[in-house]
């Protein structure tokens, strides 16, 4: 089959390679019909994340119809048409049994690697590096999927695939965001960052009952959507002083929650984009949290700063004095995708939400090298981009 | 203790701090300048390449800083030989590669080399130093290691104490045979094709909470262990903990045994307990595209199922 393959920094190819196999008894082979590039594959385009392979099958969004499953898996036949959510999860550790899928305790057969890094490890990802299990991503033909009686869900023909196919990662992502700011009546949030997930993260908010959203990017195709699409004012980083800003906008006191859903490779213009990059050019720290401390210096006191943006390793110079003497607290995690499907398919089988406006690139598989370079560049006002592998 | 062992003991200690600086100097260089050290040692100075010099750079500094805080202590001299193997098959490949200074990387390679066999001899001297006080026996290594397993704890005593059903999640272990009398007969396959034997008593088995055995004289390995099964607080489940000592090794075993329970003991039983909770909990080993290789391998589907050995048991 044909698959996107991570062949160095910046460098991806479309090869051939074997088609996937049945390896353990839960698994099914899905035969991928539609997928989707995230912000979080540009981490690894970007070579930020250490442990990926020359040949690694790139992509975790991903949907499809089953072809074939292992004798394990009860619940699914071939021809079903399923959403494939982005973390692995066996469905029966204490992790699991508590919702909290994207730690499931099983599914990341090289824990020992993640937990050198970062003390314990989360689940297997597809897709995302071997420190999260060296799974073959879903950005090919076909895809073997594990623990298929517990991740993937089935979805109804009277939906398309551009409509659903968000349930594998950005919708569940840009809600549990928003859900991790526990809105109250009245509440002012905050949202960093106006690509897909900040996207869905602004509608979310407003879904969960924010009473206004303030949106921060500088793309203004960006901004645009996130104004005309998701109701929120916006704030363009370069051209206005956001802390200031956000004071002006809430009489001072700031918004009652900040969504962080920009992660490590944050932008800034001028010294501080320049600090950063020193510092993680000499490894000094790994990532770059400029819109982690702007959203913690931003946030009310007593408020909560959401982080849906995905950091690797280290960093520096965290506000701590600010976020400790103002009584903040901090939520964040890779998304526990399969709490949300059920909820939020629901949502948009009722029409109250339609992902897909966020939509801006249809492309091959085959083109999937040329999807990366423009949505990196934010070029042709890029946003998301859907591969269509058959 | 004789006049000898102490010069010989102050030998080793002075090594030890040596290679603990060494550590810390290499994973410093790593860590700040992967560039200039791929460089140096002839490897092709790609984006990849440098993130995991870095990571190999954080890996040896905290063996650096692991070796210098407790001197004593055999495990932070074990980690640096694991970190070694893994520098070593990493120069290894590069070897194969067209791209590098094949010069360079071999100087690199013997001086790796040289500093394994450092490690390896410190390590051991160090091991057997620890566990020869206090025990009758003189033992090499010693390890511990504990998992939560979210099932009761007669249900984990039960699949453990199926011996023959251990090689489901016990890697290196070929095959357990009872053979009567609370004796079984363990089968182990070591790298290039060597199977070690041995035989071993229970020593003691309290049904859903302890078990413990060690193995019969003319054993290939000759080791004792236990494991305990608590009951976790709060509804976790099974608090497992397992103790292994393994003599030293000598002879034709040492090398095998070496690579059998891995330079570092404990991981390698780790990994094993992570694969019991896998197939107590989800019903099998879980695989992934590169974990079902040895070594390192990209994340891709396998050209054939037939020849991995998946280790399969029935989904419960
Ligand atoms: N937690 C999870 O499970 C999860 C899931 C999916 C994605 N993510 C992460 O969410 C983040 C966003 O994903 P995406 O697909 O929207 O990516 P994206 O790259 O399209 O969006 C990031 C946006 O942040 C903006 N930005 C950069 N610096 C900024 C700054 N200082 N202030 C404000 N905005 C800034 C960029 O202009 C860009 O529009 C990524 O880090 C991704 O890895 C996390
Ligand atoms: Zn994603
Ligand atoms: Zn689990």
């Amino acid at each position: 089959m044909k698959a996107n393959c991570w062949m160095g920094k910046r460098d991806l190819r479309i090869q051939n390679v074997p088609d996937p196999k049945i390896l353990n008894k839960r698994d099914a082979i899905v035969r991928i019909t539609a997928t989707a590039i995230c912000g979080s594959d540009l981490h690894l385009y970007n070579g930020m994340v250490p442990t990926m392979e020359a040949g690694d099958v790139m992509g975790h969004e991903f949907m499809g119809v089953v072809e074939e499953t292992g004798p394990g898996v009860k619940n699914l036949k071939r021809g079903d048409r399923v959403v494939v959510p982005f973390p692995i999860a066996c469905g029966g550790c204490w992790s699991c049994s508590h919702q909290m899928y994207s730690l499931c305790e099983n599914s990341n057969p090289n824990a020992g690697m993640a937990e050198k890094l970062w003390g314990h490890s989360g689940a297997g990802i597809f897709g995302y590096s071997h420190l999260t299990g060296g799974f073959a991503g879903g950005q090919a033909e076909y895809a073997r999927v594990p623990f298929a009686d517990v991740g993937p869900i089935k979805v109804p023909e009277s939906l398309t695939d551009e409509q659903v196919l968000f349930l594998s990662d950005i919708f569940p992502t840009g809600y549990m965001g928003a859900e991790m700011c526990s809105i109250q009546p009245g509440d002012t949030i905050a949202v960093w960052g106006c690509g897909p997930v900040g996207q869905l993260a602004i509608k979310s908010a407003y879904l969960l009952g924010a009473e206004r959203v303030i949106a921060i990017d500088r793309f203004p195709a960006r901004l645009r959507m996130a104004h005309d699409k998701g109701g929120a004012e916006t704030l363009h980083y370069e051209e206005t002083d956001v802390l200031e800003a956000l004071q002006e906008a809430t009489g001072g006191r700031g918004p009652d929650a900040c969504i962080d859903a920009v992660g490590l490779e944050a932008h800034t213009p001028g010294i501080v984009h320049a600090y950063d990059r020193a510092k993680q050019a000499m490894m000094l720290e790994s990532d770059r949290p400029i819109a982690l401390r702007q959203a913690v210096m931003a946030c009310r006191n007593g408020g909560t700063v959401s982080v849906i943006g995905v950091y690797g390793g280290f960093i520096d110079k965290f506000p701590m004095g600010s976020f400790m003497n103002r009584s903040l607290t901090m939520r964040t995690g890779q998304t526990h995708v399969h709490r949300y499907l059920k909820p939020l398919l629901e949502r948009i089988e009722k029409g109250e939400i339609d992902p897909s406006y966020i939509i801006t690139h249809r492309l091959k598989l085959d083109e999937a090298p040329e999807g990366f370079a423009k949505f990196l560049a934010k070029d042709d006002d890029c946003i998301k981009v859907v591969l269509k592998p058959h | 203790m004789s006049e000898r062992e102490n010069e010989s003991g102050r030998d080793v200690s002075q090594i030890v701090r040596g290679l603990g600086w060494f550590s810390i100097g290499l994973g410093l260089a790593e860590i700040l300048m992967p560039g200039k050290l791929s460089r140096l040692i002839g490897i092709n100075k790609e984006e990849n390449t440098l993130a995991l010099l870095r990571f190999y750079g954080f890996r040896e500094l905290g063996a650096g800083i692991g070796i210098l805080s407790q001197p004593q202590e055999p495990m932070w001299l074990w980690s640096r030989v694991a970190g070694d193997v893994v520098d070593l098959s990493s120069l290894l490949k590069a070897l194969n590669s067209e791209e590098n200074d094949n010069g360079k990387l071999l100087g690199a390679l013997l001086a790796v080399a040289g500093v394994t066999a450092l490690d390896v001899y410190c390590a051991e001297q160090l091991s057997a130093a620890g566990s020869s006080e206090g025990r009758g026996q003189r033992m090499s290594a010693q390890a511990t290691e504990t998992i939560l397993i979210n099932r009761e704890p007669d249900e984990v005593y039960s699949y453990w104490h199926n011996y023959e059903q251990l090689p489901s999640f016990m890697k290196y272990i070929e095959s357990v045979t009872l053979t009567g009398e609370g004796r079984s007969h363990w089968v182990a396959k070591g790298p290039g094709g060597i199977d070690l034997e041995w035989d071993a008593e229970t020593t003691e088995e309290r049904p859903g909470q302890f078990l413990s055995w060690r193995s019969l004289p003319g054993a290939d390995v000759h080791h004792a262990g236990s494991v305990r099964f608590d009951k976790a607080t709060g509804g976790r489940g099974t608090l497992l903990r397992v103790e292994m000592q393994y003599a030293p090794p000598g002879g034709r075993i040492s090398a095998t045994l070496a690579k059998l329970v891995g330079q570092d003991p404990g991981a390698q039983i780790k990994e094993d307990l992570r694969r019991l909770k896998q197939v107590i909990e989800t019903g099998e080993v879980v695989a992934s595209d590169a974990s079902i290789h040895p070594g390192m391998h990209p994340a891709s589907p396998p050209e054939r199922v037939e020849d991995l050995n998946l280790a399969l048991s029935p989904v419960s």
